[in-house]
């Protein structure tokens, strides 16, 4: 069970190549515009690309689109919405309710007006939706971007604990601390390129 | 039949008001009197014309210069749906979806109504055929190219939304559904408000023509109601097409969002 890209290359990315297996977190940082959320939209399939990536040993081109998005799960960093109301957003709201606990939301978040959440109840809830039916791998686009420092602690816990349930994560930061708490792997992005680090 | 002849001076005598508006808009600087005034001698020449293209087409009665007839009208409708588009497909798509749709609704519409219900002698007869495609193409016309317009511009503006669920692993169509919702509603909004309308608030205008020109009323009103249900026909069954159609342009094999084969906005 591992995520492999090989020779990723748009009209902004170079020959990206990477590898994260399951129960693994890689860390992707660089500074913006160097291509960092391109190339996890290009790894979720969401835009045309060329190269390949495979999960457990099937190539994205053999799977069809939504099957592979099913598995492989780009969490951006602003959550959008559909619906007026949170609940809808969500597969199983029993799940969602129980998970919502853990990052310090109320159990009634689920009846929520989408208007009337505030910035960082919409990262944890997008975060969440996304997360919702254990998908194999995550894509995660600075997931505690917009939380203070306790509240991105709890989101910490949930994505260390999604690994040690097998998950592969390649997490985008642009913090140095969060990188050292959680990467076991380390890529680095410079203008389209990507190179592993130390 | 009694009709009541109307000369040139009668015309003149109406157009009285249309010239007061203008004289108003003059003298209260309302800025509108040049548009009036342009609109105005546009439609004289635009009616006149194809009252004198009409009397022609009758007389000769073939079914090519039917067929030719239609064709420029097809080409004038297509041009007028890629015209009104805020944002519209880039390439041929921008012309050919609209035309395509609004051309095989209208022309299967018509073609059911001329076999069977009205069956005129020939079947091509330039004097149903034309007037009735006319009728049908037009509002299959307003119809799609609002539904298309829609269709982009929610596209467009409900783009973080809709890739949101395409990451979620729903299916183009299952994520496009709401922009799609709202193209067919907004698509057949003037049609419903007409038939929300006809005969309480207002006379239809071909029925009003009819029953001036000395036609029975209860032959009047049957005659609307077949243009009614042809209309509607013709409206649902193009819009649905093109809604499709421009759904399915508007993403790829791979059900990602492709915003980038829209031409930039007007």
């Amino acid at each position: 069970m591992r995520l492999i890209a090989k020779g990723i290359t748009t009209s902004v990315l170079t020959d990206c190549s990477l590898e994260v297996p399951g129960g693994e977190i890689g860390t992707l940082r660089g500074p913006s515009g160097a291509g960092k959320s391109l190339l996890l939209r290009a790894i979720a399939d969401l835009d045309p690309h060329e190269g390949e990536v495979w999960f457990d040993g099937v190539a994205q081109s053999e799977t069809s689109g939504p099957q592979w998005r099913r598995q492989v799960r780009l969490v951006p960093a602003e959550a959008a919405w559909w619906d007026d109301c949170v609940g809808p957003h969500f597969r199983s709201l029993d799940e969602a309710r129980a998970m919502a606990g853990l990052l310090d939301l109320p159990k009634d978040c689920m009846t929520w007006q989408v208007a009337r959440l505030s910035t960082g109840e919409k990262q944890r809830l997008g975060f969440l939706r996304a997360v919702e039916d254990r998908p194999a791998v995550l894509l995660l686009d600075e997931p505690t971007a917009a939380l203070d420092a306790e509240t991105g602690q709890n989101v910490e816990t949930m994505i260390r604990s999604l690994r040690d349930d097998g998950a592969a994560i390649l997490l985008v930061t642009h913090s140095d601390a969060q990188a050292n708490r959680l990467a076991d792997r380390r890529y680095a992005m410079e203008t389209g390129r990507l190179k592993a680090a130390v | 039949m009694n009709v009541v002849s109307l000369t040139v001076w009668d015309l003149a005598a109406v157009s009285v008001f249309v010239l007061l508006s203008g004289l108003l808009s003059l003298r209260l600087s309302l800025g509108v009197e040049r548009q009036l005034l342009i609109a105005t001698v546009r439609m004289v020449v635009q009616l006149s014309a194809v009252g004198a293209v009409l009397t022609l087409l009758f007389s000769v009665a073939s079914l090519p210069w039917t067929l030719l007839m239609a064709l420029v009208m097809v080409l004038f409708a297509g041009r007028e749906i890629a015209a009104r588009q805020h944002r519209r497909l880039s390439g041929w798509w921008g012309y050919g979806l609209g035309t395509a749709t609004m051309t095989l609704a209208a022309a299967t519409v018509t073609a059911v109504a001329l076999l069977g219900s009205i069956q005129p002698e020939p079947l091509y007869d330039p004097r149903y055929a034309i007037p009735l495609f006319g009728m049908v193409l037009g509002n299959a016309m307003t119809g799609i190219s609002l539904g298309l317009d829609t269709l982009t511009t929610a596209a467009v503006r409900e783009r973080p939304a809709i890739e949101t669920r395409i990451a979620l692993g729903a299916t183009r169509f299952e994520a496009l559904r709401p922009a799609m919702q709202e193209a067919m509603r907004r698509g057949f909004m003037p049609m419903i408000n007409a038939m929300a309308a006809a005969g309480v608030v207002s006379l239809p205008g071909m029925m009003t023509g009819q029953i001036l020109a000395g036609i029975p009323p209860a032959e009047a009103v049957r005659y609307q109601l077949l243009i009614m249900f042809l209309i509607i026909g013709a409206t649902g069954l193009g819009l649905l097409c093109a809604v499709l159609g421009g759904a399915w342009r508007l993403t790829d094999h791979r059900h990602r969002l492709r915003t980038d084969r829209l031409a930039a906005a007007k």
